[in-house]
């Protein structure tokens, strides 16, 4: 037991210690595919107005409420998913850190008003 | 000095949620910086580790409630179809019809990536606990996670702040 006041010294983990990265990965990869599907999702609506009326299960939130709750369950959903599938399971966490960081760029593209209105309907 | 139910619903989304989430992402922040071997003893990183545990799931949850407040609850008041409505307003004049079409627009979808990255980065901390002090890419990954949401947070609330001001809910 370390005394008082001494600075923890313990070498960094290695690859292959400490706990496994698999439930991280999922956590990780599931915020990235729900942040692709709302921009998914966003660019569509504005595309087809036919779509973005369907999305509007309320009538005063508009097609915001269905865009943002199939998000979540996109999110919520794929996190469950490869929470089980990768249970216990060891990643390279700085692989998944790239992919989740190439989903994320796409989402905050997508979401990005005057790039999803170019693909405004007429 | 009254407010009305709209005032005070704009008032708790903007400013109680937000400042909040401020005091969060600030504590937050710094446990994060701090929590590296060098800088701490034993002893120091079990509490280190609460406050980040505290700091962080305050962020998520704090970030959760205000994107569902705004858009649940104040939105349907800014984008009535009624022509005194904020959005009516604002389109209604092209020199304020960027102030929806832009900022507004991009506010309502983009503010909805953070509560996801705030709580991943929740997840990291409350999953690694103690280790992070020796996994420095997990801290790292969920330090980027954490600033990423609040940096997110900023523009949707800025964004926010500037529309208000042109054209607020009453």
């Amino acid at each position: 037991m370390e005394a008082a006041g001494t600075p923890q010294t313990e070498a960094p983990l290695a690859r292959g210690e400490g706990r496994p990265e698999g439930p991280v990965a999922a956590a990780l990869l599931a915020t990235g595919v729900g942040s692709l599907v709302l921009a998914i999702l966003v660019v569509i609506a504005e595309a087809n107005e036919s779509f973005a009326t369907s999305l509007a299960y309320s009538d005063r939130v508009g097609p915001l409420s269905g865009k943002t709750i199939w998000a979540v369950v996109a999110y919520a959903g794929s996190w469950a998913i490869l929470a089980v599938a990768l249970r216990g399971r060891r990643m390279n966490l700085r692989a998944v850190a790239v992919v989740t960081g190439v989903l994320l760029a796409l989402a905050l593209v997508g979401t990005f008003s005057p790039f999803f209105e170019l693909f405004k309907s007429d | 000095m009254d407010l009305s139910s709209r005032e005070f619903w704009a008032l708790v989304h903007g400013i109680l949620l937000g400042g909040a989430f401020l005091v969060a992402f600030t504590g937050g922040l710094a446990g994060f910086y701090s929590l590296r071997p060098e800088l701490i003893t034993a002893e120091g990183l079990s509490e280190r580790i609460r406050r980040l545990s505290i700091g962080t799931t305050a962020m998520a949850v704090l970030t959760w409630l205000t994107v569902i407040v705004g858009t649940w609850v104040v939105y349907p008041w800014y984008r009535e179809d009624i022509p005194d409505s904020p959005r009516s307003t604002l389109l209604a004049n092209a020199d304020t019809k960027d102030w929806h079409e832009f900022a507004m627009e991009w506010k309502e979808h983009v503010a909805w990536i953070a509560p996801l990255l705030a709580t991943a980065a929740a997840f990291v901390v409350l999953y690694y606990r103690a280790d992070l002090v020796r996994n420095p890419l997990a801290r790292r990954i969920a330090m980027g996670l954490f600033v990423l949401a609040f940096l997110i947070a900023v523009v949707a609330g800025v964004l926010g702040a500037l529309i208000t001001k042109k054209a607020p809910v009453t």
